[in-house]
Protein backbone atom coordinates (compact mmCIF):
# COMPACT_ATOMS: atom_id res chain seq x y z
CA UNK A 1 0.00 0.00 0.00
CA UNK A 2 1.45 3.37 -0.96
CA UNK A 3 2.08 5.79 1.84
CA UNK A 4 -0.72 8.34 2.00
CA UNK A 5 0.34 11.94 1.57
CA UNK A 6 0.14 14.13 4.69
CA UNK A 7 -0.97 17.56 3.53
CA UNK A 8 -1.94 18.74 7.05
CA UNK A 9 1.00 18.69 9.41
CA UNK A 10 -0.09 17.99 13.00
CA UNK A 11 2.23 19.23 15.71
CA UNK A 12 3.98 16.28 17.32
CA UNK A 13 2.51 14.89 20.54
CA UNK A 14 -0.40 17.34 20.53
CA UNK A 15 -2.60 14.98 22.51
CA UNK A 16 0.16 14.37 25.04
CA UNK A 17 0.74 18.08 25.58
CA UNK A 18 -2.99 18.66 26.04
CA UNK A 19 -3.04 15.90 28.65
CA UNK A 20 -0.02 17.33 30.46
CA UNK A 21 -1.80 20.68 30.74
CA UNK A 22 -5.31 19.36 31.36
CA UNK A 23 -4.63 16.93 34.21
CA UNK A 24 -3.02 19.49 36.55
CA UNK A 25 -5.58 22.11 35.48
CA UNK A 26 -8.47 19.79 36.36
CA UNK A 27 -6.79 19.06 39.66
CA UNK A 28 -6.39 22.76 40.40
CA UNK A 29 -10.05 23.44 39.54
CA UNK A 30 -11.21 20.66 41.86
CA UNK A 31 -8.99 22.12 44.59
CA UNK A 32 -10.46 25.56 44.03
CA UNK A 33 -13.98 24.21 44.27
CA UNK A 34 -13.38 22.16 47.42
CA UNK A 35 -11.55 25.12 48.99
CA UNK A 36 -14.56 27.38 48.36
CA UNK A 37 -12.80 29.90 46.08
CA UNK A 38 -14.76 28.61 43.07
CA UNK A 39 -17.97 28.00 45.04
CA UNK A 40 -19.33 31.51 45.74
CA UNK A 41 -22.73 30.18 46.79
CA UNK A 42 -21.42 28.00 49.62
CA UNK A 43 -21.75 29.28 53.16
CA UNK A 44 -18.17 29.25 54.47
CA UNK A 45 -16.86 30.23 57.91
CA UNK A 46 -15.28 33.28 56.29
CA UNK A 47 -18.60 34.49 54.87
CA UNK A 48 -20.31 33.94 58.21
CA UNK A 49 -17.70 35.92 60.13
CA UNK A 50 -17.57 38.61 57.41
CA UNK A 51 -21.28 39.13 58.03
CA UNK A 52 -20.63 39.75 61.74
CA UNK A 53 -18.09 42.38 60.70
CA UNK A 54 -20.53 43.89 58.21
CA UNK A 55 -23.12 44.23 61.00
CA UNK A 56 -20.94 45.73 63.72
CA UNK A 57 -17.64 46.77 62.17
CA UNK A 58 -14.19 45.36 62.86
CA UNK A 59 -12.96 45.55 66.42
CA UNK A 60 -9.36 44.33 66.19
CA UNK A 61 -8.24 41.81 68.77
CA UNK A 62 -11.80 41.01 69.89
CA UNK A 63 -13.96 37.98 69.26
CA UNK A 64 -16.25 38.52 66.29
CA UNK A 65 -19.27 37.63 68.42
CA UNK A 66 -19.78 37.85 72.18
CA UNK A 67 -17.05 40.48 71.94
CA UNK A 68 -17.70 42.09 75.32
CA UNK A 69 -16.87 39.89 78.26
CA UNK A 70 -14.80 39.15 81.31
CA UNK A 71 -12.51 36.25 82.24
CA UNK A 72 -13.18 34.09 85.29
CA UNK A 73 -11.37 31.18 86.93
CA UNK A 74 -12.37 28.45 89.34
CA UNK A 75 -13.07 24.76 89.33
CA UNK A 76 -15.73 22.11 88.83
CA UNK A 77 -16.44 19.75 91.70
CA UNK A 78 -18.02 16.55 90.38
CA UNK A 79 -20.80 14.87 92.32
CA UNK A 80 -20.17 11.57 90.54
CA UNK A 81 -23.83 11.35 89.52
CA UNK A 82 -23.07 11.85 85.80
CA UNK A 83 -20.28 9.26 85.83
CA UNK A 84 -22.56 6.32 84.91
CA UNK A 85 -23.54 8.15 81.73
CA UNK A 86 -20.20 9.62 80.66
CA UNK A 87 -16.71 8.25 81.22
CA UNK A 88 -15.23 11.77 80.97
CA UNK A 89 -12.76 12.23 83.81
CA UNK A 90 -14.44 15.53 84.75
CA UNK A 91 -17.51 13.57 85.98
CA UNK A 92 -15.63 10.99 88.08
CA UNK A 93 -16.80 10.93 91.69
CA UNK A 94 -14.97 13.46 93.85
CA UNK A 95 -13.00 14.83 90.89
CA UNK A 96 -12.05 18.50 90.99
CA UNK A 97 -11.24 20.00 87.57
CA UNK A 98 -9.76 23.48 87.03
CA UNK A 99 -11.83 25.81 84.86
CA UNK A 100 -10.99 28.97 82.91
CA UNK A 101 -14.18 30.69 81.82
CA UNK A 102 -15.66 33.79 80.34
CA UNK A 103 -18.91 35.69 80.83
CA UNK A 104 -20.04 37.80 77.90
CA UNK A 105 -22.94 39.42 76.09
CA UNK A 106 -23.78 38.56 72.48
CA UNK A 107 -22.93 40.95 69.68
CA UNK A 108 -19.76 42.03 67.94
CA UNK A 109 -19.31 45.40 69.63
CA UNK A 110 -16.95 45.17 72.62
CA UNK A 111 -18.26 48.51 73.94
CA UNK A 112 -21.99 47.71 73.76
CA UNK A 113 -23.91 48.71 76.90
CA UNK A 114 -24.75 45.72 79.08
CA UNK A 115 -28.47 46.44 78.91
CA UNK A 116 -28.51 46.42 75.09
CA UNK A 117 -29.35 42.71 74.98
CA UNK A 118 -31.28 40.44 77.36
CA UNK A 119 -28.89 37.51 76.76
CA UNK A 120 -25.76 36.65 78.73
CA UNK A 121 -23.32 33.87 77.98
CA UNK A 122 -20.97 31.62 79.90
CA UNK A 123 -18.04 29.86 78.24
CA UNK A 124 -15.94 27.30 80.09
CA UNK A 125 -12.80 25.31 79.51
CA UNK A 126 -12.36 22.34 81.83
CA UNK A 127 -8.80 20.94 81.78
CA UNK A 128 -8.91 17.34 82.92
CA UNK A 129 -6.03 15.75 84.81
CA UNK A 130 -5.38 13.50 81.78
CA UNK A 131 -4.83 16.57 79.57
CA UNK A 132 -8.09 16.24 77.66
CA UNK A 133 -10.34 19.29 77.60
CA UNK A 134 -14.00 20.07 77.60
CA UNK A 135 -14.93 23.43 76.12
CA UNK A 136 -18.46 24.74 76.12
CA UNK A 137 -20.23 27.99 75.27
CA UNK A 138 -23.68 28.46 76.80
CA UNK A 139 -26.37 31.13 76.58
CA UNK A 140 -28.91 32.35 79.13
CA UNK A 141 -31.90 31.20 77.08
CA UNK A 142 -33.48 27.79 76.76
CA UNK A 143 -33.68 27.65 72.95
CA UNK A 144 -31.72 29.05 70.02
CA UNK A 145 -33.59 31.18 67.43
CA UNK A 146 -32.64 29.01 64.45
CA UNK A 147 -31.69 25.41 63.76
CA UNK A 148 -29.20 25.65 60.89
CA UNK A 149 -26.14 27.72 59.98
CA UNK A 150 -27.90 28.86 56.80
CA UNK A 151 -30.82 30.28 58.78
CA UNK A 152 -28.39 31.90 61.22
CA UNK A 153 -26.59 33.56 58.31
CA UNK A 154 -29.91 34.78 56.91
CA UNK A 155 -30.77 36.22 60.33
CA UNK A 156 -27.45 38.09 60.47
CA UNK A 157 -28.07 39.44 56.98
CA UNK A 158 -31.56 40.59 57.94
CA UNK A 159 -30.13 42.36 61.00
CA UNK A 160 -27.41 44.21 59.10
CA UNK A 161 -27.80 47.92 59.91
CA UNK A 162 -29.24 50.09 57.16
CA UNK A 163 -26.51 52.62 56.23
CA UNK A 164 -29.16 55.39 56.21
CA UNK A 165 -30.39 54.87 59.78
CA UNK A 166 -27.56 52.90 61.37
CA UNK A 167 -30.19 50.45 62.60
CA UNK A 168 -31.52 47.16 61.17
CA UNK A 169 -34.39 47.59 58.77
CA UNK A 170 -37.48 46.42 60.75
CA UNK A 171 -39.10 45.25 57.51
CA UNK A 172 -36.19 42.95 56.71
CA UNK A 173 -36.17 41.58 60.25
CA UNK A 174 -39.93 40.97 60.09
CA UNK A 175 -39.56 39.24 56.73
CA UNK A 176 -36.88 36.99 58.17
CA UNK A 177 -38.99 35.97 61.18
CA UNK A 178 -42.01 35.38 58.96
CA UNK A 179 -39.96 33.08 56.79
CA UNK A 180 -38.56 31.25 59.84
CA UNK A 181 -41.39 30.00 62.06
CA UNK A 182 -38.85 27.89 64.00
CA UNK A 183 -37.85 31.16 65.74
CA UNK A 184 -41.23 31.29 67.55
CA UNK A 185 -40.06 29.67 70.81
CA UNK A 186 -37.09 32.01 71.02
CA UNK A 187 -39.21 35.06 70.26
CA UNK A 188 -41.70 34.08 72.94
CA UNK A 189 -38.83 33.88 75.43
CA UNK A 190 -37.30 37.17 74.22
CA UNK A 191 -40.63 39.00 74.73
CA UNK A 192 -40.46 38.53 78.49
CA UNK A 193 -36.68 38.52 78.89
CA UNK A 194 -35.08 41.50 80.60
CA UNK A 195 -31.36 42.31 80.66
CA UNK A 196 -30.28 40.90 84.01
CA UNK A 197 -28.33 42.99 86.52
CA UNK A 198 -25.84 40.18 87.10
CA UNK A 199 -24.08 37.29 85.41
CA UNK A 200 -24.33 35.40 88.70
CA UNK A 201 -28.10 34.99 88.76
CA UNK A 202 -28.52 33.57 85.26
CA UNK A 203 -29.02 30.03 84.03
CA UNK A 204 -26.89 29.04 81.04
CA UNK A 205 -28.08 26.40 78.56
CA UNK A 206 -25.94 24.26 76.26
CA UNK A 207 -28.67 24.73 73.60
CA UNK A 208 -27.06 22.14 71.31
CA UNK A 209 -27.38 18.46 72.18
CA UNK A 210 -24.36 16.26 72.84
CA UNK A 211 -23.79 12.55 73.30
CA UNK A 212 -22.44 11.09 76.53
CA UNK A 213 -20.76 7.69 76.37
CA UNK A 214 -20.43 5.66 79.55
CA UNK A 215 -17.69 3.17 80.33
CA UNK A 216 -20.32 0.52 79.48
CA UNK A 217 -20.28 1.87 75.90
CA UNK A 218 -23.91 3.03 76.06
CA UNK A 219 -24.66 6.36 74.39
CA UNK A 220 -26.98 8.98 75.85
CA UNK A 221 -28.19 12.14 74.09
CA UNK A 222 -27.97 15.03 76.55
CA UNK A 223 -28.28 18.75 76.99
CA UNK A 224 -27.10 20.63 80.03
CA UNK A 225 -27.66 23.78 81.96
CA UNK A 226 -25.76 25.71 84.61
CA UNK A 227 -28.24 26.62 87.38
CA UNK A 228 -27.22 29.61 89.54
CA UNK A 229 -26.96 29.19 93.30
CA UNK A 230 -26.89 32.97 93.78
CA UNK A 231 -30.22 34.48 94.71
CA UNK A 232 -31.85 36.67 92.11
CA UNK A 233 -32.60 39.84 94.06
CA UNK A 234 -34.69 41.14 91.14
CA UNK A 235 -32.73 44.36 91.15
CA UNK A 236 -33.11 46.31 87.95
CA UNK A 237 -30.05 46.88 85.82
CA UNK A 238 -28.50 50.26 86.62
CA UNK A 239 -29.29 52.28 83.52
CA UNK A 240 -26.51 54.82 84.00
CA UNK A 241 -23.58 52.38 83.88
CA UNK A 242 -22.85 50.65 80.58
CA UNK A 243 -20.51 48.13 82.23
CA UNK A 244 -22.47 47.12 85.30
CA UNK A 245 -22.11 43.38 84.72
CA UNK A 246 -18.33 43.34 85.24
CA UNK A 247 -18.68 45.66 88.25
CA UNK A 248 -21.37 43.43 89.77
CA UNK A 249 -19.24 40.33 89.21
CA UNK A 250 -16.22 41.93 90.88
CA UNK A 251 -18.32 43.08 93.78
CA UNK A 252 -19.92 39.65 94.31
CA UNK A 253 -16.59 37.81 94.04
CA UNK A 254 -15.07 40.10 96.67
CA UNK A 255 -17.54 38.47 99.10
CA UNK A 256 -16.69 34.91 98.04
CA UNK A 257 -17.01 32.38 95.21
CA UNK A 258 -20.09 32.07 92.99
CA UNK A 259 -21.68 28.68 92.32
CA UNK A 260 -23.74 26.96 89.65
CA UNK A 261 -25.12 23.42 89.62
CA UNK A 262 -24.49 21.54 86.38
CA UNK A 263 -27.77 19.89 85.50
CA UNK A 264 -27.54 17.29 82.74
CA UNK A 265 -30.81 16.38 80.98
CA UNK A 266 -31.07 12.92 79.40
CA UNK A 267 -33.15 12.71 76.23
CA UNK A 268 -35.97 10.25 75.75
CA UNK A 269 -35.91 8.28 72.52
CA UNK A 270 -37.25 10.57 69.79
CA UNK A 271 -36.29 13.86 71.43
CA UNK A 272 -34.73 16.08 68.74
CA UNK A 273 -30.94 16.30 68.98
CA UNK A 274 -30.49 18.15 65.68
CA UNK A 275 -32.73 21.13 66.41
CA UNK A 276 -31.68 23.72 68.99
CA UNK A 277 -34.95 25.65 68.52
CA UNK A 278 -36.91 22.87 70.26
CA UNK A 279 -36.74 22.48 74.02
CA UNK A 280 -37.14 18.96 75.37
CA UNK A 281 -40.19 18.27 77.54
CA UNK A 282 -39.73 19.38 81.14
CA UNK A 283 -40.24 15.90 82.60
CA UNK A 284 -36.99 14.48 81.24
CA UNK A 285 -34.62 12.86 83.70
CA UNK A 286 -31.98 15.28 84.95
CA UNK A 287 -28.76 14.51 86.77
CA UNK A 288 -26.94 16.89 89.13
CA UNK A 289 -23.42 16.42 87.76
CA UNK A 290 -21.68 18.70 90.22
CA UNK A 291 -20.91 22.29 91.11
CA UNK A 292 -19.09 24.97 89.16
CA UNK A 293 -17.25 27.27 91.56
CA UNK A 294 -16.11 30.62 90.16
CA UNK A 295 -13.48 32.16 92.39
CA UNK A 296 -11.92 35.09 90.53
CA UNK A 297 -12.33 37.42 87.59
CA UNK A 298 -9.82 39.08 85.26
CA UNK A 299 -10.10 41.67 82.48
CA UNK A 300 -10.57 39.98 79.14
CA UNK A 301 -7.80 41.89 77.34
CA UNK A 302 -5.15 40.41 79.63
CA UNK A 303 -6.86 37.52 81.43
CA UNK A 304 -6.33 33.81 80.77
CA UNK A 305 -9.56 33.45 78.75
CA UNK A 306 -8.36 35.86 76.08
CA UNK A 307 -6.47 33.29 74.03
CA UNK A 308 -9.01 30.50 74.39
CA UNK A 309 -11.30 29.61 71.51
CA UNK A 310 -14.39 28.21 73.27
CA UNK A 311 -15.08 25.75 70.45
CA UNK A 312 -17.90 23.52 71.75
CA UNK A 313 -16.58 20.55 69.77
CA UNK A 314 -13.35 20.37 71.81
CA UNK A 315 -14.47 17.48 73.98
CA UNK A 316 -12.95 14.80 76.21
CA UNK A 317 -13.41 11.09 75.76
CA UNK A 318 -16.96 10.40 77.03
CA UNK A 319 -18.61 13.45 75.41
CA UNK A 320 -19.22 13.74 71.65
CA UNK A 321 -21.03 16.22 69.43
CA UNK A 322 -24.59 15.26 68.41
CA UNK A 323 -25.99 15.56 64.89
CA UNK A 324 -26.93 19.20 65.62
CA UNK A 325 -25.86 21.12 62.46
CA UNK A 326 -25.04 24.22 64.51
CA UNK A 327 -22.11 22.48 66.21
CA UNK A 328 -19.74 22.09 63.22
CA UNK A 329 -20.72 25.61 62.10
CA UNK A 330 -19.83 27.04 65.51
CA UNK A 331 -16.53 25.16 65.47
CA UNK A 332 -15.65 26.40 61.97
CA UNK A 333 -16.73 30.01 62.56
CA UNK A 334 -15.06 30.27 65.99
CA UNK A 335 -11.81 29.03 64.40
CA UNK A 336 -12.04 31.76 61.76
CA UNK A 337 -12.75 34.43 64.38
CA UNK A 338 -9.87 33.09 66.51
CA UNK A 339 -7.45 33.32 63.58
CA UNK A 340 -8.56 36.90 62.83
CA UNK A 341 -8.09 38.15 66.35
CA UNK A 342 -4.81 36.31 67.01
CA UNK A 343 -3.49 37.62 63.66
CA UNK A 344 -4.37 41.13 64.87
CA UNK A 345 -2.68 40.36 68.18
CA UNK A 346 0.42 39.32 66.20
CA UNK A 347 0.28 42.49 64.04
CA UNK A 348 0.45 40.35 60.90
CA UNK A 349 0.43 42.31 57.62
CA UNK A 350 -3.06 43.00 56.34
CA UNK A 351 -4.69 42.97 59.76
CA UNK A 352 -6.24 45.98 61.46
CA UNK A 353 -4.24 47.60 64.26
CA UNK A 354 -5.28 46.91 67.85
CA UNK A 355 -6.80 49.79 69.80
CA UNK A 356 -4.04 51.39 71.87
CA UNK A 357 -6.01 51.09 75.09
CA UNK A 358 -9.75 51.01 75.49
CA UNK A 359 -10.64 54.51 76.66
CA UNK A 360 -13.94 54.73 78.51
CA UNK A 361 -14.76 58.07 76.85
CA UNK A 362 -14.14 56.54 73.42
CA UNK A 363 -17.07 54.21 73.91
CA UNK A 364 -19.97 54.96 71.65
CA UNK B 1 25.57 1.96 46.62
CA UNK B 2 24.64 2.74 43.04
CA UNK B 3 21.26 2.05 41.51
CA UNK B 4 21.78 -0.05 38.36
CA UNK B 5 18.24 -1.44 37.97
CA UNK B 6 16.79 1.72 36.43
CA UNK B 7 13.96 1.43 38.93
CA UNK B 8 13.14 2.91 42.30
CA UNK B 9 13.46 0.25 45.01
CA UNK B 10 10.22 -1.54 45.86
CA UNK B 11 9.81 0.13 49.30
CA UNK B 12 10.36 3.52 47.64
CA UNK B 13 7.72 2.77 45.01
CA UNK B 14 5.18 1.52 47.57
CA UNK B 15 5.77 4.54 49.80
CA UNK B 16 5.59 6.93 46.84
CA UNK B 17 2.17 5.82 45.63
CA UNK B 18 0.72 5.30 49.10
CA UNK B 19 1.85 8.74 50.24
CA UNK B 20 0.81 10.37 46.96
CA UNK B 21 -2.76 9.26 47.67
CA UNK B 22 -2.56 10.29 51.34
CA UNK B 23 -1.01 13.71 50.70
CA UNK B 24 -3.36 14.59 47.87
CA UNK B 25 -6.33 13.53 50.01
CA UNK B 26 -4.90 15.53 52.90
CA UNK B 27 -4.61 18.72 50.82
CA UNK B 28 -8.25 18.44 49.70
CA UNK B 29 -9.40 17.57 53.23
CA UNK B 30 -7.53 20.59 54.59
CA UNK B 31 -8.93 23.21 52.25
CA UNK B 32 -12.35 21.54 52.33
CA UNK B 33 -12.73 21.52 56.10
CA UNK B 34 -11.80 25.17 56.62
CA UNK B 35 -14.23 26.23 53.88
CA UNK B 36 -17.23 24.37 55.29
CA UNK B 37 -19.70 24.99 58.10
CA UNK B 38 -21.54 21.71 57.51
CA UNK B 39 -20.98 18.39 59.23
CA UNK B 40 -18.27 17.86 56.61
CA UNK B 41 -16.18 20.22 58.71
CA UNK B 42 -16.39 17.88 61.69
CA UNK B 43 -15.60 14.60 60.00
CA UNK B 44 -12.87 16.03 57.76
CA UNK B 45 -11.21 17.51 60.84
CA UNK B 46 -11.39 14.11 62.54
CA UNK B 47 -9.52 12.54 59.59
CA UNK B 48 -7.08 15.42 59.13
CA UNK B 49 -5.14 15.06 62.38
CA UNK B 50 -4.43 11.30 62.49
CA UNK B 51 -3.78 11.26 58.72
CA UNK B 52 -1.27 14.08 59.14
CA UNK B 53 0.61 12.19 61.85
CA UNK B 54 0.57 9.05 59.67
CA UNK B 55 2.11 11.07 56.82
CA UNK B 56 4.77 12.43 59.19
CA UNK B 57 5.75 8.90 60.29
CA UNK B 58 5.80 7.58 56.72
CA UNK B 59 7.80 10.61 55.53
CA UNK B 60 10.53 9.86 58.05
CA UNK B 61 10.56 6.20 56.96
CA UNK B 62 10.67 7.33 53.35
CA UNK B 63 13.60 9.64 53.97
CA UNK B 64 15.50 6.68 55.45
CA UNK B 65 14.56 4.53 52.44
CA UNK B 66 15.72 7.26 50.09
CA UNK B 67 19.10 7.47 51.84
CA UNK B 68 19.45 3.67 51.98
CA UNK B 69 18.38 2.98 48.36
CA UNK B 70 19.61 5.67 45.96
CA UNK B 71 17.13 6.44 43.17
CA UNK B 72 17.98 5.60 39.55
CA UNK B 73 19.98 8.40 37.92
CA UNK B 74 18.14 10.87 35.69
CA UNK B 75 18.70 10.36 31.92
CA UNK B 76 22.14 11.60 30.92
CA UNK B 77 20.71 13.71 28.10
CA UNK B 78 18.30 15.61 30.35
CA UNK B 79 19.08 19.36 30.15
CA UNK B 80 20.90 20.68 33.19
CA UNK B 81 18.08 23.05 34.15
CA UNK B 82 15.54 20.21 34.16
CA UNK B 83 17.86 18.06 36.26
CA UNK B 84 18.21 20.90 38.74
CA UNK B 85 14.44 21.42 38.83
CA UNK B 86 13.90 17.69 39.38
CA UNK B 87 16.31 17.50 42.32
CA UNK B 88 15.13 20.76 43.90
CA UNK B 89 11.45 19.82 43.66
CA UNK B 90 12.07 16.36 45.13
CA UNK B 91 13.83 17.76 48.17
CA UNK B 92 11.16 20.45 48.49
CA UNK B 93 8.52 17.70 48.54
CA UNK B 94 10.44 15.84 51.27
CA UNK B 95 10.81 19.03 53.29
CA UNK B 96 7.12 19.88 52.97
CA UNK B 97 5.79 16.42 53.80
CA UNK B 98 7.77 16.52 57.04
CA UNK B 99 7.19 20.22 57.81
CA UNK B 100 3.43 20.31 57.19
CA UNK B 101 2.41 17.87 59.96
CA UNK B 102 4.93 19.42 62.37
CA UNK B 103 3.64 22.94 61.70
CA UNK B 104 0.06 21.70 62.14
CA UNK B 105 0.93 20.01 65.41
CA UNK B 106 2.85 23.07 66.67
CA UNK B 107 -0.01 25.33 65.59
CA UNK B 108 -2.58 23.39 67.64
CA UNK B 109 -0.15 23.41 70.58
CA UNK B 110 0.33 27.18 70.29
CA UNK B 111 -3.47 27.64 70.13
CA UNK B 112 -3.78 25.82 73.46
CA UNK B 113 -5.82 23.02 71.90
CA UNK B 114 -5.44 19.45 73.10
CA UNK B 115 -3.96 17.58 70.10
CA UNK B 116 -6.48 14.76 69.87
CA UNK B 117 -5.88 12.04 67.26
CA UNK B 118 -9.04 10.21 68.29
CA UNK B 119 -11.66 10.46 71.04
CA UNK B 120 -9.05 9.53 73.63
CA UNK B 121 -5.55 9.53 72.05
CA UNK B 122 -3.81 12.81 72.79
CA UNK B 123 -0.37 13.93 71.66
CA UNK B 124 1.69 16.25 73.88
CA UNK B 125 2.11 19.91 72.98
CA UNK B 126 5.30 20.64 71.02
CA UNK B 127 5.10 24.43 71.23
CA UNK B 128 4.29 26.84 74.08
CA UNK B 129 0.77 28.30 73.93
CA UNK B 130 0.58 31.87 72.67
CA UNK B 131 -1.65 33.84 70.29
CA UNK B 132 1.18 35.27 68.18
CA UNK B 133 2.82 31.90 67.60
CA UNK B 134 -0.60 30.42 66.82
CA UNK B 135 -1.42 33.07 64.21
CA UNK B 136 1.98 32.78 62.51
CA UNK B 137 1.93 28.96 62.47
CA UNK B 138 -1.68 28.82 61.31
CA UNK B 139 -0.94 31.09 58.33
CA UNK B 140 2.29 29.18 57.66
CA UNK B 141 0.27 25.94 57.56
CA UNK B 142 -1.95 27.42 54.81
CA UNK B 143 0.90 28.88 52.77
CA UNK B 144 2.96 25.71 52.93
CA UNK B 145 -0.13 23.74 51.86
CA UNK B 146 -0.47 25.97 48.80
CA UNK B 147 3.25 25.53 48.04
CA UNK B 148 2.90 21.76 48.45
CA UNK B 149 -0.11 21.67 46.13
CA UNK B 150 1.70 23.72 43.45
CA UNK B 151 4.81 21.55 43.78
CA UNK B 152 2.61 18.47 43.43
CA UNK B 153 1.04 19.90 40.23
CA UNK B 154 4.47 20.61 38.76
CA UNK B 155 5.69 17.15 39.81
CA UNK B 156 2.70 15.49 38.15
CA UNK B 157 3.07 17.55 34.96
CA UNK B 158 6.78 16.71 34.84
CA UNK B 159 6.06 13.01 35.32
CA UNK B 160 3.56 13.09 32.44
CA UNK B 161 6.09 14.98 30.30
CA UNK B 162 8.70 12.28 30.96
CA UNK B 163 6.21 9.51 30.30
CA UNK B 164 4.42 10.90 27.24
CA UNK B 165 6.85 13.23 25.48
CA UNK B 166 10.39 12.19 26.38
CA UNK B 167 9.55 8.53 27.06
CA UNK B 168 12.89 8.32 28.83
CA UNK B 169 12.00 5.79 31.53
CA UNK B 170 11.75 8.31 34.36
CA UNK B 171 8.02 7.73 34.88
CA UNK B 172 8.53 4.00 34.29
CA UNK B 173 11.13 3.90 37.07
CA UNK B 174 8.38 4.73 39.57
CA UNK B 175 5.66 2.50 38.13
CA UNK B 176 8.09 -0.39 37.60
CA UNK B 177 7.68 -0.95 33.91
CA UNK B 178 11.17 -1.77 32.74
CA UNK B 179 12.45 0.13 29.75
CA UNK B 180 12.47 -1.82 26.49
Amino acid sequence: MPESPTPKKRPRHLGAWVLIAAVPAACALAFGYVGGWLAPQRLTPKRLVDQFEANAGVHPGYRRNHAKGVCVAGYFQSSGQAAPYSMAQVFASGQRTPVVGRFAIPGSNPYAPDNSVPIRSMALRFTQANGQQWRTGMNSMPVFPVATPQAFYAQLQAQQPDPATGKPDPKKVATFFAAHPETAAFRAWAKTAKPSASFATESYWSLDAFVFTGSDGLRHAVRWRMVPQSADDDSAAPAADADYLAADLRQRLSHGPLRWKLEVTLANPGDPTDDATKAWPADRQTVDAGTLVVESEQAQDSGPCRDINYDPTVLPSGIQPSDDPLLPARSAAYADSYLRRTSEEAHLPGTAALPAKAQPEARP
Amino acid sequence: MKNTTGLFALPARVLHWLMAAMILAMLFIGVGMVASVSERHAWLLRIHKPLGIAILVLAVVRLAVRLRYPPPPLPADLPMLQKLAAHASHWLLYALMIAMPLVGWAMLSAGGYPVMLSDSLRLPAIFPAGPIAFAVLRHLHSWLAMLLFLTFLAHMAAALYHGLIRRDGVLASMIARRRE
